[in-house]
């Protein structure tokens, strides 16, 4: 069943909150968005709203976690990373406190909101902290796999959540180790490594390449931080024609950790489907990705594109 | 409890390793440290029950140095407390130390935040007064912010949070110096009147006290401890650079270190300053 990945978080938290009496749950007056709400409902004394004052619920996460509570921050993306990062930075992740950031609405299918608050920039900036760590699940049986693990980790992290419905990936409560990349789908020659919502749109872009008699490999990277280095080492000496697919700019994104990981393993010509280096606008979730590439057709032609030898494209260098 | 004499010997002793820690390191912010060793002094001994044996625990009261860069103040003050050896003091800001140029709590024993980003102590600190509410444990937590910190839109964010949940565990102390980097706070930006804005978030607001009386620090936090439901802050006025008379009141000695003759200078005043106490 579709279901957004705010709303797995939400009924995931509101289970652990009821279980565990040291999860203390924050928002930033967007509880019935990031659904930071369901989990309130469950355990009202240990909620608490900060208003529309996000700096100041990661400084008092701070201070609940430095007493030996584990909590859980919600707001919209952009502001929880980008508003806050120097907050998360000094406050949370370099004493390295037991918080979670949970950003929803990341990425650009937050739609008709427009720019000011489509985060594209969340996944770099949170993985540019030393030891932060940074997900990204996919579906919602995935988000509840990264709820129920971060819960228990003891160290800060960043957990992106969607806005819309995505198509389920995992059957609920059968999702492998969430910090390991996955291979989906087993093919040769291509591998497409895809990250959040863009996870379906590359098992989509897969079903139309078999038609071709293309078999890519598709792998779903979760946990972009502590990359799992060793799998997407083995695809890539695996494979020739490398994909990324990010909602998010591509610098600093999933596309530039494989590239990174490429440069000290298997060297490969990377094609990058994601946002180039560009703001995005208004507009609906679909119309957005089509317009931006960010979709299965977009994700063909990048790999047409790729197979001669052009890892720019459709999608400019 | 200490007797006043006590407590004058103690911050007078922590005034002399303030400079020899900064003065060691070669860097480091003296003024600002030598403003708030009373403050910092009259916590340590006189209202929380902080010790050696209980440092590393959070079952009691708590102390975030919101204006971090007085490092070596709290250290000087830990080290008076038996929480860290007074040779210690001479890794300050040094390679491979456990004494950072701001402070970390993961390295120091009987830090309780990691600090020196201005503007975010006092919600981490009501983040553990309402912690401490959760928990039941009664324990205060104490936060010390400098007057131009009070210009980070921070502390005004906590100033609402802390009064909406009723945050009465939490004490704010501001060290009004009436200096910060760029020179007199009211020529760089105006965070003047500090205690009515706190006044209009609802806090319980102790003005006029003198942060270099330990009287007048006693009736500050007697008057804190009674009371109950709102978050109570405390304007302490302090003498940027007290007991160095070359470095009073002086904003260029924000965030420099003495040279050797005016190390020896400073330690003689205060050398001097100990035979009357």
């Amino acid at each position: 069943m579709a279901k957004a990945t705010r709303e797995a978080y939400g009924e995931e938290l509101a289970r652990l909150v009821t279980e565990n009496p040291k999860i203390v749950v924050m928002d930033a007056d967007l509880a019935g968005s990031t659904r930071s709400a369901e989990a309130g409902k469950a355990a009202p004394e240990r909620f608490f709203d900060f208003g529309i004052a996000e700096a100041d619920m990661i400084g008092n996460a701070a201070g609940f976690a430095a007493s030996g509570y584990t909590v859980f921050c919600s707001t919209f993306a952009m502001f929880a990373t980008g508003r806050c990062w120097e907050q998360i930075r000094n406050s949370l992740v370099y004493p390295q406190l037991d918080v979670k950031i949970f950003g929803s609405h990341g990425g650009i299918a937050v739609g008709e909101d427009g720019v000011s608050h489509q985060a594209i920039e969340d996944l770099g900036i949170m993985r540019t902290i030393p030891k932060m760590q940074v997900y990204n699940p996919c579906d919602a049986a995935e988000m509840k796999a990264v709820v129920d693990y971060v819960a228990g980790s003891g160290v800060p992290c960043y957990i992106r959540g969607t806005r819309s419905r995505v198509e389920d990936v995992y059957p609920e409560g059968n999702v492998p180790d969430v910090t390991k990349v996955h291979v989906l789908k087993k093919g040769a020659n291509v591998a497409i490594f895809a990250t959040g919502l863009m996870v379906q749109a590359a098992l989509q872009a897969r079903n139309q390449l078999l038609e071709e008699g293309i078999n890519p490999t598709v792998a779903d990277v979760c946990c972009l931080k502590p990359a799992d280095e060793e799998t997407i080492g083995q695809i890539l000496k695996d494979h020739r024609v490398i994909i990324t697919c990010e909602e998010h700019n591509v610098v600093n994104g999933l596309g530039s950790l494989i590239a990174d990981v490429a440069s000290r393993t298997a060297p490969r010509l990377i094609a990058r489907v994601g946002m180039q280096d560009r703001f995005a606008e208004s507009g609906s979730f679909e119309a957005l990705l089509k317009k931006y590439h960010l979709d299965p057709d977009g994700i063909v032609e990048t790999v047409h594109n790729a197979m001669q030898g052009d890892a720019c494209g459709i999608h400019g260098c | 409890m200490k007797t006043d004499q006590e407590l004058k010997q103690i911050a007078n002793r922590v005034r002399i390793n303030i400079i020899r820690e900064v003065s060691h390191a070669q860097s480091g912010h003296p003024g600002g440290s030598l403003g708030a060793a009373d403050i910092l002094t009259y916590l340590y001994f006189s209202v929380m029950d902080i010790t050696p044996e209980n440092a590393g625990s959070t079952d009691r009261d708590r102390f975030v140095l919101s204006k971090g860069h007085a490092s070596p103040a709290l250290y000087a003050v830990l080290a008076e407390k038996g929480i860290l050896k007074e040779e210690e003091l001479m890794t300050f800001r040094m390679i491979d130390s456990r004494l950072q140029g701001h402070p970390n709590m993961r390295l120091t024993p009987g830090v309780d935040m990691s600090t020196g980003s201005l503007g975010q102590g006092l919600a981490a600190a009501n983040g553990m007064a309402m912690a401490n509410r959760l928990a039941g444990n009664g324990h205060h937590v104490y936060a010390l912010l400098g007057d131009g910190e009070c210009e980070e839109g921070e502390v005004w964010e906590t100033a609402m949070a802390a009064h909406h949940y009723h945050s009465d565990l939490l004490t704010a102390i501001v060290d009004v110096n009436g200096l910060q980097i760029d020179g007199r706070t009211d020529d760089v930006i105006g965070p003047n009147p500090i205690g009515p804005k706190f006044a209009a978030f609802g806090w319980h607001v102790i003005e006029d006290v003198d942060g270099n009386d330990f009287d007048a620090l006693r009736k500050a936090f007697e008057e804190a401890a009674s009371v109950r439901d709102v978050p109570t802050v405390i304007i302490a006025h302090t003498i940027k650079g007290r007991g160095v008379s070359f470095m009073e009141n002086q904003a260029g000695w924000h965030g420099k270190a003495p040279n050797a003759e005016q190390t020896a200078q400073a330690l003689a005043e205060l050398e001097k300053e100990k035979e009357t106490l």
